[in-house]
């Protein structure tokens, strides 16, 4: 009996190896294909970001289906892996990518997981390209890694920027340990408060927390008892509403501020009324529909795609879109579905219009851009409050 | 720090305290009964709290039929782990037992992901639960309030029943002398099965009292917590019960002051607990109000 059932156990795993193998070697005779890799977090704290990023680039491949290289035409297969928002998972996410053979990669959203995945898709001479991750180092030091949105220092000058226009004189930042995003969103804040305010003291509370910290009354405590005017809290869309719930359950009402990720229906679903009047800084509104005919476009068509499932579209979704057009772009005046053709390509990406605005890649593989808009929440929505550009 | 700032800070260090002892007496319990540390009991918590979510979100329970169901849906989970995952390993090693409580842990965390997603779910509204209240300046939901109270209360309810009834008397011969008190005459199975569900009806309370101020559920939210609270039990002095209340305020006040008094230290609070424990096992490895047993050779 026992010897019949190792017997099964061995058939059944070899008969798997078969139909692995017999998948995999029946692709040559069909349709050409080119592979793009979506690294994006599906599930963990950052899911529901990378979810709307992946959305994005999803609605794009529909717009796109296919690409032309070397006068032959290919259809774009999306290969998703989720790296859940997790540096140790991220590796294996990315390698994962590269074993697919894909010829670029598109994000991810969130910093610290770009930064672990950058050297694996550098080795293995993959592109890369961020639709979201605003941290400086995503790019610094990787020919092969670039992005289609603002970074960071600009991010941080911008939220410091409006806090001071609106009279805020002093700022407590509230940053998570061991996230590169949100460490240097809040470093970047601090560095640009003191030198608008001209005040080295200006910045009066500079806390941390942990990754799935939750309660965080202790930390608004101290918080409370310095009075800021303004307080700034880069952080994930999981931590947000704790922490805006609970700075209102003890009495804090200075204005609470945050970066891009805060750009999400989550936060409004659940810290309810207590999200009414938070301020973030993100890449783009449907507002902005009218500046060009291609971001008209966009907007009809998404808003379309969503079918009501957001109220308003999402940036990153814009920049997903972006940055699946970019490498489509590129691919094609590479006319090849090597690695290191298409970087060669989006190098020479010269003015390409793009939803979120014109993309130019600077030495490190930043598009330039100098426009962030500033939103607020009221009655329940997020609401366009103003265009920043800052030269 | 002004008398409000130190108010404010003892009235959340006690509540997060008292929400950290209702779990640790799971803890406690258990160890007591089976000299098993059951590691699933953070995992039972965080799924109280899903419970409490899809009776209040989905099925729009009111929230006092909500908590009752809550409790007996998690009771009912204590129990199953029990009969399914320890009590086949009963003559087992106590080692195999606790693996396969590490093991009953991952699945209830992986379950959780596949079932409910890795994304974070809001925990809802319960009643009056969420209203903010204020005394002078110190400002904090009412369940912040309450929850002390209910700590208190249950602990006083529990150490009568294990000092006064008759099967509080049994659990208390079991966990001296587990062969003596069966061939006394006592129903082992029976007692561990009670242990379990007293146990995971406190964690069910702990959780709808935890979750309520710090509204988001996911699968890993049970991890911190129980950690946390199954060092309040070793420092009360694991297997005592008044031992692990005292345990869990120890740890949720040490928390909340050391972030208030080193401000520049807020990122090490979760570390800090470690070292408590750490300091602990040195220097009084039988917690603060454990028996010194002398082993016989």
């Amino acid at each position: 009996m026992r010897k019949i059932s190792v017997l099964l156990v061995l058939v059944l795993v070899l008969s798997a190896f078969m139909a692995g193998c017999g998948g995999g070697s029946g692709d040559a005779d069909e349709a050409k294909v080119i592979k793009i890799g979506i690294f994006e977090p599906l599930t963990g704290e950052n899911g529901g970001g990378g979810a709307q990023e992946l959305d994005g680039m999803k609605y794009a491949n529909s717009v796109r289906p296919t690409v032309t290289i070397g006068g032959e035409e290919y259809t774009v297969e999306l290969v998703i892996s989720d790296n859940k928002s997790d540096k140790t998972e991220a590796a294996t996410a990315a390698n994962y990518l590269v074993d697919k053979g894909v010829s670029v990669v598109l994000g991810s959203y969130g910093s610290g997981v770009s930064i672990v995945a950058g050297d694996i898709f550098k080795e293995a001479g993959i592109p890369a390209i961020g639709a979201s991750c605003t941290n400086p180092q995503v790019t610094k030091g990787n020919e092969f890694y670039f992005r289609v949105c603002f970074l960071d220092p600009f991010q941080g000058t911008v939220i410091a920027n409006y806090a001071i226009q609106n009279g805020a004189k002093t700022a407590a930042v509230i940053t998570q340990l061991g996230d590169d995003y949100s460490t240097g969103l809040g470093s970047f804040f601090e560095t640009a408060f003191k030198d608008l305010t001209g005040d080295a003291n200006s910045i009066v509370s500079s806390q941390t927390f942990q990754q799935n910290q939750a309660d965080f009354n202790a930390i608004l405590q101290n918080v409370k008892s310095k009075n800021p005017d303004v307080v700034f809290v880069p952080s994930s869309i999981t931590t947000a509403p704790l922490i805006i719930q609970q700075a209102r359950d003890i009495g804090i009402t200075a204005p609470i501020m945050g970066g891009d990720t805060w750009e999400n229906a989550t936060i409004i679903e659940n810290a309810g009324e207590k999200a009414e009047g938070i301020v973030l800084s993100t890449f783009f509104d449907e507002g902005l529909a009218d500046s060009s005919p291609i971001t008209k476009e966009f907007v009809e068509g998404y808003t379309q795609y969503l079918a009501g499932r957001e109220a308003s579209i999402p940036a990153v979704a814009a920049l997903g879109y972006d940055a699946y057009m970019v490498a489509l772009d590129a691919i094609e005046r590479a006319g090849s579905t090597e690695g290191a053709a298409i970087r060669d390509a989006l190098v020479a990406t010269k003015d390409f219009e793009g939803v979120t605005g014109t993309i130019n890649f600077d030495e490190n593989g930043d598009a330039m851009k100098n426009m962030a808009v500033i939103k607020t929440v009221m009655d329940g929505k997020f609401q366009f409050l103003q265009v920043v550009e800052v030269k | 720090m002004d008398l409000t700032t130190f108010l404010q800070n003892c009235v959340t260090g006690v509540s997060l305290g008292s929400a950290y002892a209702l779990i640790a007496i799971g803890y406690t319990m258990v160890y007591g009964i089976l000299r098993l540390i059951n590691f699933a009991h953070g995992d039972i918590f965080m799924m109280a709290g899903y419970f409490t979510i899809f009776a209040i979100t989905n099925f729009m329970l009111p929230w006092y039929v909500a908590i009752l169901v809550v409790i007996i849906a998690t009771v009912i989970l204590g129990a199953a782990i029990e009969r399914a995952a320890y009590k086949p390993l009963r003559e087992a090693p106590r080692m195999s037992i606790m693996i396969s409580a590490i093991g009953v842990s991952f699945l209830l965390v992986n379950l959780a992901t596949y079932l409910f997603t890795g994304l974070p779910r809001s925990f809802p509204k319960l009643g009056f639960l969420q209203h903010v209240y204020k005394i002078g300046d110190v400002s904090a939901p009412v369940v912040t309030f309450i929850t002390p109270v209910i700590t208190i209360v249950l602990l006083f309810v529990l150490i009568y029943l294990v000092n006064h009834t008759k099967m509080g008397m049994a659990m208390r011969a079991v966990s001296k002398d587990y062969e003596a008190s069966r061939l006394m005459g006592i129903e082992i199975n029976t007692i561990i099965t009670i242990t379990f569900i007293i146990g995971s009806a406190l964690a069910a309370i702990g959780a709808i009292l935890y979750f309520s101020p710090r509204p988001m559920v996911y699968p890993f939210s049970g991890m911190m917590p129980g950690l946390k609270c199954f060092i309040a039990a070793v420092i009360g002095g694991i297997g005592n019960i008044p031992g692990a209340v005292i345990g869990g305020f120890v740890i949720g006040i040490a928390e909340t002051f050391l972030v208030a008094v080193f401000p520049s230290m807020t990122g090490y609070s979760d570390a800090f607990t470690f070292v408590l424990l750490i300091i602990m096992l040195v220097f009084r490895p039988t917690g603060l109000l454990g028996e010194n047993i002398t082993e016989k050779v």
